[in-house]
């Protein structure tokens, strides 16, 4: 009986450490959004919205260019990414159960681990190098590469989801394989798709290395393909880095920006899943 | 399974087991088709799942504007050669065909043959009920849009007179915009008939349409089947076999991926012509 | 005589192929990052070959290209923050797939996913004003006898290995205890249910289930290591960017992905670029190496499961001593 006595005392307080565990890695999840919420909160005002930074050490100025600029980034990328990875998802989910749908699963999966520092570097060979100098244009590249394998995966996973009755029914009725796959099918899962792309986006829209030396940055206004361009990330971390104390100040409150973004996203997601299980349910 | 009906069949029955080799007895000639149009006939198909024969010499003729009843007991190659009749085998990789399928005279299999139009023409209905998740007037829409079939301004006469036709008109006419996945089965089942109906078919394939609905619901399908062979040539797959004897005028016993006996619903089921028939009517197996 | 014949549509070929090669860009592009890293850093491949891991000293500026101070940076903080991180995730995957009641199970779900979301930049931010502060008061408060031993020797700057390897630790949580779970749903309820049936504790028969998944589990701390081994923003903010070797967890180091951030646009000729590009092409194969077997460890679970019926009950031989229970 005291054996048994020891293996609930060691049960229990092995489901105790993992309670803890949860504890714990609730903390700097906590201490981190606390800080950025409280620092942040206070420098931001609608100078932060519309005004552009001023020359270095002097006071006030916003980000209204980073943020215009990671939009516009976010929209580059998306550009080639979406249908890319969205007819890749397809093909995956149509005819990916030979060894060639294997590769490609496991190249996306392993696209989704490379750093993306590294990804910078590519899109760097690809689109600085040749013309010698930083564009827009570059860092759309870097961010569009990494949301390839994310929507291609999320894409052929929710596909799969999608019962292969419904496209057995459009082919009886005299749909080409193509429209079985666009009219029916990707519509079905479409509600998954979108968020899936919503999720890639919010993660590339928080990356800050692969733009360092492909976008670079830019303190004025810009909307040209070919110039570098400014982003809320970069512009977070030149401040954030300097000696000064208000552009500290800002620095915050650009992370709260995108911490903000980060967590509607999430929200997002999360009631878009829900939804679509509700559908599929019926 | 197959070995076990054998074994079952020697033990119960006392008659030797249908031959099993490819060099059996050829099947009981069909009957007699004087005077009927026939839509579509099949000669000496075999059909194979990869290396596995599945379908050994099939021939029979089907007649239009009537209803043909495949039966059979489980495995025995009904609904792989209801899929032969619109080539929707041709989605499942590595299948082969051997032998022809004529549609009102033409090789539907011949090289060239397209596709998307024989499968307009020769519709299906599936055992479970598929409606696409959209509306209950998409769904019916659907196939008339990608045909090209009617301009836009047609499409709601359309898709009235197939929702009649599938006898749900009266049950969904207020709400055509909500999402036929609101549908009971039952009325899913018959908004898929209306589906296929509303791209105007020669040949309506009916694979087990019922075998998932409540007894009522079978009735009412059942019902339908009577109206629409007026205007349509109906092929159904049933394991049901007093369904078959309630709806077809003909009938087809297939075993084993072969054609066993084809006759008139009538003859086959008080006289069968075949002592592995009368068993399977009289329940001696499967 | 039979003449088997396969007949296929046209529209079916065009679409397998207009799909396939959208597919087709996406090995393609693995492929180019290879190829386009390779072909820009050959300048320092041919020039310093094997030598430029070994050396210990970098100064670009005075020619000298050693890059081991990078390996190690990048390995030291990598381990350490797994050290820190596995028991912690491994202990979350728990408790939320197996220990949690219903209720708190998606609210928890939703804030580890919200540790996950938050950009590496933020992370540096937090790390620089918050983090790097503490650990240094920590440091002051060292004793002594402590700052004696390798470990803890060094001036109490507050940025340097600790601090690093502390927010690579908190990055990392998230995303190896998701896959942890992942695993851990893969694995059939069976396993624990005929180990409960034998009369094990909750834990043992946790135990039992994570036996099943083992190698998944030890696939997503793999896993958890390659994501550790390329964050760039958080690391090159705490860790002092010095390219020293140091044992001691309060030096100031460097890592791969740290000094090719840092020192990418300052890099004023082409071999020094080509250097950088070099590390960055090893960071590559790394974490394309960790990535690929981690992934094959998670597949062998998720696929076994599909594959093989439930173990017999009496292969359980999790089962604690028969001394007590009869």
């Amino acid at each position: 009986m005291n054996k048994t006595r020891r293996r609930k005392a060691l049960s229990g307080f092995v489901v105790f450490l993992c309670g803890a565990a949860v504890v714990l890695a609730l903390i700097p999840l906590f201490l981190v959004f606390g800080y950025v919420i409280s620092k942040g909160f206070s420098s931001l005002n609608w100078d932060f919205f519309t005004k552009l930074p001023k020359p270095v050490g002097e006071k006030g100025g916003g980000m209204a260019n980073a943020m215009l600029g990671t939009a516009y980034l976010i929209l580059i990328a998306g550009v080639f990414a979406i249908p890319v990875g969205v007819v890749a998802g397809v093909y995956l989910s149509e005819y990916g159960k030979k060894s060639f749908g294997s590769l490609v699963r496991f190249t996306a999966d392993v696209l989704n681990g490379v750093p993306s520092i590294v990804i910078g570097i590519f899109a760097y060979g690809l689109a600085v190098l040749p013309v010698k100098h930083f564009s827009a244009l570059a860092g759309g590249l870097a961010l569009g590469f990494m949301m390839i394998p994310i929507i291609t995966r999320t894409t052929e996973e929710l596909l799969n989801l999608v019962p292969g009755s419904l496209r057995e029914g459009a082919l009886a009725l005299g749909a080409t394989r193509a429209r079985a796959a666009f009219s029916v099918m990707v519509p079905a899962a479409l509600p998954g798709i979108m968020t899936g792309i919503l999720v890639a986006l919010a993660r590339i829209a928080g990356e800050t290395a692969p733009l360092l030396f492909t976008a670079f940055n830019n303190r004025f206004m810009t909307t040209s393909l070919l110039q570098p361009i400014s982003s809320l990330p970069v512009q977070v971390y030149t401040y954030a880095v300097s000696p000064y104390d208000d552009w500290h100040r800002q620095a915050w409150a650009g992370a709260l920006v995108l911490v903000g973004f980060v967590f509607v996203f999430s929200v997002l997601a999360r009631v878009v899943t829900r939804r679509l299980e509700r559908m599929h349910r019926t | 399974m197959t070995e076990t009906m054998v074994s079952q069949m020697q033990t119960k029955a006392g008659s030797p087991p249908p031959p099993a080799e490819p060099s059996s007895a050829p099947p009981a000639a069909g009957p007699s088709m004087a005077g009927r149009k026939i839509r579509m006939e099949s000669k000496k198909l075999n059909f194979n799942y990869g290396p596995k024969q599945a379908l050994w010499d099939i021939s029979l003729q089907i007649p239009e504007k009537t209803t043909t009843a495949f039966i059979g007991p489980s495995g025995c190659g009904k609904s792989t050669f209801l899929r032969c009749l619109n080539r929707m085998n041709d989605i499942i990789p590595d299948t082969l065909v051997d032998g022809d399928i004529l549609l009102d005279g033409n090789d539907i299999y011949a090289a060239g043959t397209d596709i998307v139009d024989l499968r307009r023409r020769v519709g299906m209905v599936f055992q479970k009920s598929n409606p696409f998740p959209k509306s209950i007037q998409e769904n019916v829409a659907y196939g008339l849009k990608i045909n090209g079939m009617a301009p836009r301004s047609e499409i709601p006469e359309r898709v009235e007179k197939a929702l009649r036709r599938a006898a749900l008109w009266d049950e969904v006419k207020d709400r055509l915009d909500t999402s036929a996945m609101g549908l009971s089965g039952g009325q899913q089942q018959r908004l898929c008939i209306a589906r296929a109906v509303a791209v105007e078919p020669e040949v309506l394939l009916m694979d087990e349409p019922c075998s998932a609905l409540d007894p009522i619901a079978t009735t009412k399908v059942e019902e339908l089947i009577h109206e629409l062979q007026r205007d349509f040539t109906i092929v159904i797959v049933t394991h049901n076999m007093q369904q078959a004897a309630r709806v077809s005028e003909f009938t087809a016993f297939f075993m084993l991926g072969r054609l066993v006996e084809h006759d008139k619903t009538e003859k086959l089921f008080t006289n069968p012509g075949q002592k592995i028939t009368e068993d399977y009517i009289t329940g001696r197996f499967g | 005589m039979k003449t088997p014949s396969r007949r296929r549509s046209a529209d079916d070929r065009g679409f397998r192929l207009g799909t396939g090669f959208f597919a087709l860009l996406v090995v393609l592009l693995v492929a180019g990052i290879f190829f386009e890293l390779y072909r820009t850093s050959t300048l320092s491949l041919q020039k310093f070959g094997f030598r430029f891991w070994t050396g210990k000293t970098w100064d670009p500026v005075a020619g000298e290209f050693g890059a081991f101070p990078f390996i190690w940076g990048t390995l030291y903080s990598s381990i350490l923050a797994m050290v820190i991180s596995t028991p912690i995730a491994l202990g979350i995957a728990i408790f939320l797939s197996e220990l949690s009641p219903r209720r708190l199970r998606t609210p928890l779900a939703f804030l580890t996913e919200l540790l996950a979301a938050v950009p590496s930049i933020v992370y540096g931010l937090w790390g620089i004003f918050v983090l790097v502060p503490i650990v240094r008061s920590f440091q002051i408060a060292t004793p002594e006898w402590m700052k004696k031993i390798p470990l803890f020797s060094g001036p109490p700057l507050g940025v340097g290995m600790l601090s690093a390897g502390l927010i690579l630790a908190v990055m990392v949580i998230p995303f190896t205890s998701s896959v942890a779970r992942e695993v851990l749903k893969a694995v059939p309820s069976t396993q624990r249910e005929a180990a409960y049936a034998l009369g094990a504790t909750r834990w043992e028969a946790i135990l039992a289930a994570l036996r099943f998944g083992r190698t998944g589990i030890i696939g997503a701390v793999i896993l958890g290591f390659g994501r550790a081994v390329g964050e760039t923003m958080a690391v090159t903010m705490v860790i002092g960017n010095n390219p020293q070797v140091s044992a001691s967890l309060y030096a100031p180091q460097y890592s791969m992905a740290a000094v090719i951030a840092n020192e990418f646009t300052e890099a004023a000729d082409n071999l020094y670029l080509s250097a950088l590009i070099e590390i960055g092409l090893v960071l590559f194969i790394i974490t394309v190496i960790v990535n690929a077997c981690s992934r094959l460890l998670i597949w062998s679970v998720t696929r076994e499961v599909k594959a093989k019926a439930p173990k017999p009950v009496a292969t359980m031989a999790f089962a604690a001593p028969t001394g007590g229970g009869q």
